[in-house]
Order: structure tokens, then sequence, then C-alpha cells
């Protein structure tokens, strides 16, 4: 291959200012200030602060609102991933095998992903609304009482549902096109061999997809654990009893509503780090050692 | 082409410096609505009664996202030079020392009219720092009512005249109009900390915290798990388990109102000031008004009910000019007949006497049923320790801690001792941090 020499030394670093700039002032920067905010005590002015070396820290350890929240957490992003990825699994196989109109098809269920997720949560805290919504009046004919207001599962479950159905478009169509590259000859051989469609579907289709499936796990991962802040915001904000406060949306409440900002910077060190890991686990492991 | 390129500029020119003449006055406030559109309107009609300033009012979102606001904008040095804040954001303010101009400090330095003794008692005591200097701007103030419906009262029987007045007739009268099948629920409420908790404690003359209730100073411990709050807490699982309370969500509560706005449940207890917004909703049957109902085996009950609403802070750090300003607008906004509109169309309570007296000398009070309860209510008894107000550091997020024990309680996590017992526990702790960080 032939290397490109840039003679002028200067020309390669201007080239690449703009990008470097941004990374700085959005990136680096700010995440500067909060690993400094997060050894600070500071009064919500501004006026007094001191350094507290980490006590942030341990106090976040003994809090135990914040081993909730990583419970919470936990229990959201597999959640979120799991039905987001087998709803899209499941659309994405049925439109495989679709011969007319699947591009209607398509078309059509990538639309929820254009909706911003504020707009999803108010969409499905309206549709779940305890006074006016559609569902818990349904759900109240076969006698099940939804109130998302004071039980603490049935909110969970709102803010799943809420999360999972914007992502579902995103995981159809990377499950789409991975179905797509799996050769018809691998399943009609397998068919003449006398499998049927759910032996052929576990034992052909799904490990010949599962490059697409480990990418779209730490897509998913990230995208609960990190981008679904409005959707709790705009449906139960973290309510109640702090049953859905997930890690990002108690940092915002924490340092924004409760305007504890040392607190709340600690908390976003340990968000960063989580990053961090996560994004080593994709390059080192699921970018090399899952064949394509 | 360049002459008229000349005009243009001269005219450019002149547009700017008109602009200039007037000084702009940032007000950040959090009245959406009906409210926001009063608001405007009393602004505009302060700007049209002088040339050299002009107020310009923000909607900021709810309380506490305005309080945020102003106090981000602040650290960034573009902070608004009045900024409404929440009762509850008073303990934070008054330790910012160096951020806020105090309202009496303004009012003497730019030589405004300004006589404290002017306020109603029951307001001013919630806004001034232990020398008796008021620190901000009396405006909305508002207390907690009960408003029922009076079409289901009938059908179930009950006197629609008669609102229940203690706890008993309120289980009493909601078992009734459950049993009738003239509603589904008997009552909800709106801020299950302001209403249920705080009021609750003002109303039976029982402690919320030590240093009376943290008037007297940062060291202030919270202690609301006395024995009244816990028999009430008790009692509203035990009714929310029989489902003649339905709880309507933590801060303000959004999904009460619906509640009783769709007959579903016959009565709410929520803020004087939704008065308007409940007539508005309220069209397919007749609304009643009453006092906070109350346990008439606690003595001293009832005592009377604390203020909740918000006051106009001044932020330092703005050209002088804007003070001058700020000055005048204030005297404009406590002037009685800007007060006396403003309580009479939004249902905040008049903070200053000569409002309240404008209206009755009006017959405001007998033309429009159930105006004049919250005040009837504020001002029941001379206030004692225990019911002149509150004042916490770090408090927007201890009424957050609040509305999650009380979902515990409901949840069936916890009982109400254990809960109220949290709350008392968590809440030292967040007190704790703000009196070491304010010093």
């Amino acid at each position: 291959m032939k290397r490109t020499i840039f003679n002028n030394q200067l020309l390669p670093w201007l080239l690449l200012a703009p990008q470097l700039a941004i990374t700085f002032i959005f990136f680096l920067w700010p995440a500067g200030q909060a690993v400094k905010q997060s050894f600070l005590s500071q009064d919500a002015f501004g006026i007094n602060t001191t350094f507290v070396g980490l006590r942030n820290f341990t106090a976040l350890l003994d809090s135990a609102e914040y081993l909730n929240s990583l419970k919470v957490t936990a229990v959201f992003a597999v959640s979120v991933t799991l039905v987001s990825m087998g709803v899209a699994l499941l659309l994405a196989v049925s439109v495989d095998r679709m011969l007319k109109s699947s591009r209607v098809y398509t078309t059509l269920l990538v639309w929820p992903y254009a909706v911003a997720p504020a707009v999803a949560g108010i969409l499905w805290w309206f549709i779940f609304n305890p006074t006016v919504g559609i569902m818990p009046y349904m759900l109240d004919m076969i006698g099940y009482d939804w109130n998302h207001v004071s039980s603490k599962s049935d909110a969970m479950i709102l803010v799943v549902i809420a999360s999972a159905w914007k992502q579902i478009s995103y995981n159809f169509l990377f499950f789409v096109a991975g179905l797509q590259a799996i050769p018809a000859s691998l399943r009609e051989a397998a068919a003449i061999d006398g499998a049927g469609p759910v032996r052929r579907f576990f034992d052909i289709t799904f490990p010949l997809l599962s490059p697409t499936t480990f990418f779209l796990l730490v897509v998913n991962i990230v995208y609960a654990m990190f981008e679904t802040f409005a959707v709790i915001d705009s449906t139960t904000e973290g309510g109640p009893a702090q049953a859905t406060n997930i890690m990002v949306y108690k940092v915002y409440f924490d340092g924004f509503v409760g305007q504890n900002m040392g607190s709340s910077a600690a908390q976003s060190v340990v968000l960063m780090l989580i990053v961090i890991a996560l994004t080593i686990i994709q390059f080192r492991w699921v970018e090399k050692k899952v064949e394509y | 082409m360049s002459r008229l390129f000349t005009a243009s500029a001269v005219a450019l020119i002149a547009s700017l410096s008109a602009a200039h003449a007037k000084t702009e006055i940032q007000w950040w406030h959090a009245m959406g609505g009906e409210l926001g559109a009063k608001l405007e309107e009393i602004v505009k009609g302060f700007n049209e009664s002088q040339d050299e300033y002009n107020v310009v009012p923000s909607y900021k979102g709810t309380y506490p996202e305005t309080m945020t606001a102003a106090i981000a904008a602040f650290r960034a040095k573009e902070q608004p030079a009045i900024v409404q804040v929440f009762e509850v954001g008073t303990g934070t303010m008054m330790a910012a020392e160096g951020a806020i101009v105090p309202v009496y400090q303004l009012m003497e330095e730019q030589g405004a009219e300004f006589d404290p003794s002017a306020f109603l008692p029951a307001v001013v005591g919630y806004y001034t720092d232990t020398d008796g200097n008021m620190l901000s701007m009396p405006f909305n103030s508002s207390t907690p009512i009960l408003y029922y419906n009076k079409d289901v009262f009938e059908k179930a029987g009950l006197d629609p005249a008669a609102p229940p007045k203690t706890w008993a007739e309120m289980e009493e009268f909601s078992k009734k109009i459950m049993e009738s099948g003239a509603a589904k629920c008997g009552f909800t409420t709106g801020w299950v900390s302001w209403i249920q908790t705080e009021n609750l404690s003002a109303f039976h003359n029982q402690p919320i915290g030590t240093e009376q209730n943290g008037i007297g100073g940062p060291s202030a411990r919270l202690s609301l798990n006395g024995p009244v709050q816990v028999k009430h807490w008790e009692n509203l699982k035990k009714w929310a388990d029989e489902g003649i309370f339905k709880y309507g969500g933590p801060v303000g509560g959004d999904n009460a109102p619906p509640l009783f706005y769709s007959q579903e449940c016959a009565m709410i207890m929520n803020s004087s000031a939704s008065r308007a917004g409940v007539i508005a909703n309220a069209k397919d049957f007749e609304l009643g008004y009453g006092m906070l109902p109350y346990y008439d085996d606690v003595e001293g009950a009832p005592q009377n009910s604390i203020i909740g609403g918000a006051t106009l802070w001044v932020l330092s750090g703005r050209p002088d000019e804007e003070y001058a300003g700020a000055a005048k607008f204030f005297e404009y906004l406590s002037s009685p007949e800007v007060q006396a509109d403003w309580h009479q169309f939004s249902g905040y309570l008049p903070i200053t006497q000569a409002a309240y007296d404008l209206g009755k000398e009006q017959g405001y009070y007998e033309e429009n049923p159930g105006s004049e309860v919250g005040l009837q209510q504020v001002t029941l008894n001379e206030p004692t320790e225990n019911s002149k107000g509150l004042r916490f550091g770090n408090y927007v997020q201890i009424r957050g801690i609040i509305d999650e024990e009380f979902e515990q309680l409901l949840a069936g996590d916890k009982d109400a001792q254990g809960a109220l017992d949290a709350v008392v526990e968590r809440g030292d702790a967040l007190l704790e941090e703000f009196e070491a960080q304010s010093q």
C-alpha cells in the first residue's frame, strides 16, 4: 500500500485542528471539570469550596440510594436490551421470509427511530396514564390495576417498553442486513436434510448472525444506560421511590435539581469509567474475536 | 445608493439608542398557563406605566427548574436580576449571602417606598431573617385547601353544603360516597410533602424540625416523625389500600387534579392558587370549598396552615441601573391594586393588608365563594413556633425524600414509622452537609 507522505509538518495538524478542538471543548475539558469537581464540596452558588479528597466517592458507596441505582440500571439495561433485540430479531426474521411488500414493512418499522426520546416518553406516558390512558383502561377489563405512579414494577415496565420500542427499529435494520448476508443455500441444504424452521433458525441462522448480535448487544447496553434520560424524565422522573432512577438520571437529579455538585460529579466519574470499560470490551473483544 | 445606506444606518443607530434608553430587567419565573398570562399582563402594566425600565419576564419551567436555571446562570455569570424562587428554596437562597441582594437593603439603597409591616404577618414570617429583615419580595403565596364535588355529595346522600371537618368525617364521607356508587374514590391530594406532611404538622401544632422548624438557624434537624404524622401516614396507607385515597404522584402530584376533574375522586386537597384552574376544569359539576381536615383528638388542632408559593429574589452582580428598576418594579407589584387583581385572579393570598381590605371593599369575597377559605385558614390562630413556616437547607431534595419514603410506604416496603424515620435520617444527612457547605 502506498503511503502519503506530508512534507509540511503544519498541514496535518491544521487539518486535524477542528476535530481536536471539538474533542477538547466538548469531551476532555468537561470531563476534566467533572473529575476536579468530584474532589470538591461546594454550596449551590459556588461561593464556598473545600477540597474533600475521596469523600464524595466513599459517600456514594455508603449510600443505599446509589447502590439501588446501580441495581436499577442493571435490571433496566438488561431488560431493554433483551426486549428490543428479541422483538427486532423476530420482526427481521419475518421480513426475511416475506416475498412481497417487505420494503413497505421495513420502511414502516424504521419510523419509530426518527422519534425523539422525549416524544417517545410522552407518547407512552399518555398510553399508560393511569387516569386517561388507553392501556390501564384495557388492563382494568382483565382485572389488572395498572398504576406506574405508585407501583415500582409497573413503572419499570413502562420505562422498559418506552425505551425498547424506540430501539427496535435500529436493531431491526441491522438484523435484516445480517440475515440477508447469510447464503440461502445453507438453509436450503438444511431444509433438504429435513430440519424444520425452528431447527434451521437455531442451528444455522442464529450462529451466523452472531457478529451482528454481539455488536447490537454492546450498542443496546450503551443506549439503555446513557441515552434513555429523556424517556425517564418524561415518564417517571426516576420514581416511584427511586424504582426507575438509573445512574444517568441520578447524576442529573442530584446535581441539577438537588444542587449537590460534588456527589453528582463523583457519579459522573463512575459513569465515565463504565463507558471506558464498555469501549474497551467493544474494541478488544467484539470487533476482534467475532469473525465477520 | 449611498444616501439610502446612510439613511438606513442612521435609522438603525436611532433604533438602537432608543432600545438602550430603556434598561432591561430580566425576570425569570415559573408561572405557566393562565397564571403566566396574567403575570405578563401585570408586567406589561408596569412597562407602560413609565418609560425608563422594561421588565422582561421569561418562563423557565417548574419551580425547581427555575431555581436550578438561575443558580447555573449565576455560576456562569449570566444571572437575571430577579428570579422567582419557591418557599422551600428559601433556605438555600438565604445562605447564599454573596449571591443575593436582600430586598430590604435594595429598597433602602434605592430609596424606594417600602413598609414591611404592610404585609400579612403569616406571609412575612416565612421570609425574614432572625433580625426581622425581609430578604425577598413576597409575590405569590398560597395555602392548601379542600375542594369537593357537590354533585357527588348529593348523590351519596351527604349535605352538599357541609364539607368534612375532621379526618374521621373524611373517612366516613368517603366510604358513603364509594358505597353509594357516587364516585370511585373518596379523595386525592396534590403535594404529599407540603400538604400531608408540613401543613398537617402545622395544623396540629406539631414541629417539623428543631430550631423553630429551621427558622432559628442552619443547625436545625428534622423531627417530623412524631406520633401525629405517623398516625396520619398510617391512615393514608390504610385508605390507599381500601381505595378511599388515591395517590397522585410525587412533587405536586400531577395525576391528582385529573382524578378530581373526571369525578373519579370526590375531593382533592390542593393549593388555594389552583382555584382558577379547578374552576376552569370543573365544568360538569358544582364545586365546594372547605378547610383542611384535622384530627379532633389532637390538642391544639386546628392551629393554622402555612403558606407555600414563591417570592422574588434579587441576584447580585448586575449593573446598578437594573437595581433601581427592580426597586421600582417591586413598588408597583406590592401596590394594593396590582395585588388585589393578582390575588382575585389567581387564588394566591393577598400579601398585603391593603389588598385584602380592597377586596373586601369591592365585595369580592361575597361574590366568589371559596376565595376567602385559604385566608381564613392561614390566619385561624396566632402562629406558633410550629406553624410560622419552615426553613431548611437542601430542602428541595428533602421534599423528594418525603415523596420517596411515602411511595415506599404505599408499596408496602415500610410502615409509617419506618418511612418517617427514614425521612428524618436521610434528611438530617443533607442538613449536616448543608451546614458544613455554607460555613
